[in-house]
């Protein structure tokens, strides 16, 4: 009876995740989808914990259980309670890594237990006799759960690592044979594993989990840093798709639907996410950033550009008409979006027109700008997708541009050599005057050169784009 | 490879369920706006914590004197929850924002 229950509770877990799933794509009804979601997987969590049954047993160990959900709960909370809005994306990536750790960690005490029902008196063995090719399958499933997770724990590690950058961009001469090759001896190992069983099968096993552990991190590595998102949503799909493998095993309905929704989705998310930046899957993965980079600029680096100074700055704004703000990763590092707001209000008061252009994939994630804004109270209508902000730069004054490199790097639409070519960007040398802020001339995430910044409209301001707006701010007050 | 075939048929319904689930995961967010790309994605990556219900049944099932499986057991219901816990949390901290601009349009 309380199976029964649970496959009920199962089914409304499953329902719970599409609809959950269906509302956070409408910007209305996404914080309800994610109650939704999140109230579904509870449901399943304690229904598992309480009336799970396997051929008449119970779970037990309800301490170690407990305690794991209260350790995980409350670091959980923390964690995602406690971490910048800037730092968003490196912690999802952080606990979709924990999500592959966990489907590898099933796969590790699943496999020794098979290993040793198969050492022991052979009641499984004459079990399976009734059904050739179960135990092939039931290797076959654990594998893949371990390869994938372990891959996308080690891929997510790198990816916030690189994120917030502890670690740097880092490959060698034919990486990418050394991956492909790392991953045929992977995929060559586990099938003779599953096939032969042999007597060793333990070490290979582990052999195996190592193996992919290192093409995790080898396969995110190269992939630069303006990359990350596309390369999250990928390795958080193949999470969906780990755990989906831990749903073959237990045949357990709500894993799977759980993960290969997610699987799906991720891999149409992550296409998604190339779209927004006008680039290739295949391009993303093999590395376009990392390789050619010195080819693209390095003629043209050593332009002059000109300085402005801050009172000028502030007079040019001051006396514009239309004043248009595209924030960048600069903006987000330099926790500026209050500042921002403020110069904004200002300028309004003095009856300036103020707009933010925000280029769909402006910061380190699509989406990143309009949350970090809205955090600090800039009203909806203020944000110009991109599209409307081309539209707009005719007719502005000025341009401040807020630690944004790449996305309004004219070389994407002039030079076909470039990396970042035929993304579309933000056409800001339309407008009168562009005033630039940066920390220093250093190229961008993607590590090219931007020729905007030697362009005769152009005036760089140098310096943390928090303390550069408190200073306009002043600045804006007396002039 | 009779197998095979064999396998598959013994797993029909379980197959039906992984290709239906494709086609709604891809159906379900085919229309979303760029703006919701990373909140969709931390709220994808909360769904698949649903791993989470594996762990508990590896930590349920282990024996009390098999130590490996009961230390990995307990890490992977950790990791699990944090997976499901943080991702939801850390989601509707991103949905908050866009729920407080709504409001002051």
């Amino acid at each position: 009876m309380e199976f029964n229950i649970l496959s009920l509770i199962y089914l409304l877990a499953s329902i719970t995740f599409i609809v959950g799933l269906k509302m956070l794509s409408h910007p209305t009804s996404a914080r309800k989808g994610n109650a939704v979601a999140a109230a579904g997987m509870t449901l399943a969590i304690f229904g598992t914990i309480f009336l799970y049954n396997e051929e008449g047993e119970t779970l037990g160990n309800y301490g170690w259980i407990f305690a794991g959900l209260a350790v995980g709960s409350v670091v959980g909370t923390l964690a995602a309670r406690r971490v910048k809005m800037t730092a968003m994306p490196e912690m999802v990536s952080l606990f979709n890594g924990m999500g592959g750790a966990c489907a590898a960690l099933i796969s590790i005490v699943e496999f020794d237990h098979l290993m040793q029902l198969l050492d022991g008196p052979g009641v499984l063995i004459l079990m399976l006799a009734d059904e050739p090719g179960a135990l092939l399958g039931l290797v076959i499933i654990i594998l893949l759960g371990l390869i994938i997770g372990s891959v996308s724990f080690a891929g997510s590690m790198v990816a916030w690592g690189k994120l917030n950058g502890s670690l740097r961009d880092f490959s060698f001469r034919g990486q990418q044979a050394f991956n492909i090759g790392l991953l045929f001896l992977i995929v060559g190992l586990a099938v003779y594993l599953a096939v032969a069983l042999p007597a060793n099968a333990l070490l290979l096993f582990y052999v195996i989990f190592a193996l992919s552990i290192l093409y995790g991190l080898f396969f995110v590595f190269p992939i630069g840093g303006a990359d990350m998102p596309v390369v999250i949503s990928l390795l958080n799909s193949f999470t969906g798709v780990a755990a989906a493998c831990g749903g073959f095993l237990y045949d357990n309905k709500v894993m799977l639907t759980g993960g290969i929704l997610v699987g799906a989705a991720g891999t149409l998310l992550t296409i998604l996410m190339c779209k927004a930046m006008n680039r290739s899957l295949t391009n993303v993965l093999i590395g376009a950033f990392g390789g050619n980079t010195a080819t693209a600029a390095a003629g043209q680096s050593q332009g002059a550009y000109k300085e402005i100074s801050l009172s000028d700055a502030a007079v040019v704004m001051s006396y514009a008409n239309k004043v248009m703000i595209v924030p960048g990763y600069g903006l987000a590092v330099a926790q500026a979006q209050h500042a921002c707001h403020e110069l904004e209000k200002l300028l309004t008061s003095k009856g300036v027109e103020v707009g933010y252009a925000i280029h769909p994939v402006a910061g380190r994630m699509p989406g990143h700008m309009n949350v970090l804004l809205a955090e600090a109270d800039v009203s909806y209508e203020k944000l110009l997708e991109m599209e409307q902000a081309n539209e707009e730069f005719p007719t502005t004054d000025v341009v401040l541009i807020l630690g944004a490199n790449d996305v309004v790097n004219p070389a994407a639409k002039a030079d076909p050599g470039s990396p970042i070519y035929g993304m579309p960007i933000l056409d800001v040398e339309l407008a009168k005057h562009v005033i630039v802020n940066k920390r220093s001339m250093k190229p961008g995430y993607a590590g090219i050169e931007n020729d905007l910044f030697f362009r005769p409209k152009t005036s760089m301001l140098f310096g943390d784009a928090k303390k550069v707006l408190q200073d306009l701010i002043t600045e804006v007050k007396n002039s | 490879m009779s197998s095979v075939f064999n396998w598959i048929h013994q797993h029909q319904a379980i197959i039906y369920i992984v290709v239906l689930m494709i086609f709604v995961g891809i159906e379900v967010i085919g229309s979303v706006p760029s703006v919701l790309h990373t909140p969709l994605m931390s709220g994808a990556n909360a769904i698949h914590g649903v791993v989470i219900i594996g762990a508990i049944i590896v930590m349920g099932k282990a024996e009390a004197d098999n130590y490996l499986a009961l230390a990995l057991g307990f890490l992977a219901v950790v990791l699990g929850t944090l997976n499901v816990v943080g991702g939801f949390v850390v989601t509707d901290r991103m949905l908050e924002m866009f729920s407080k601009k709504k409001k002051s349009s």
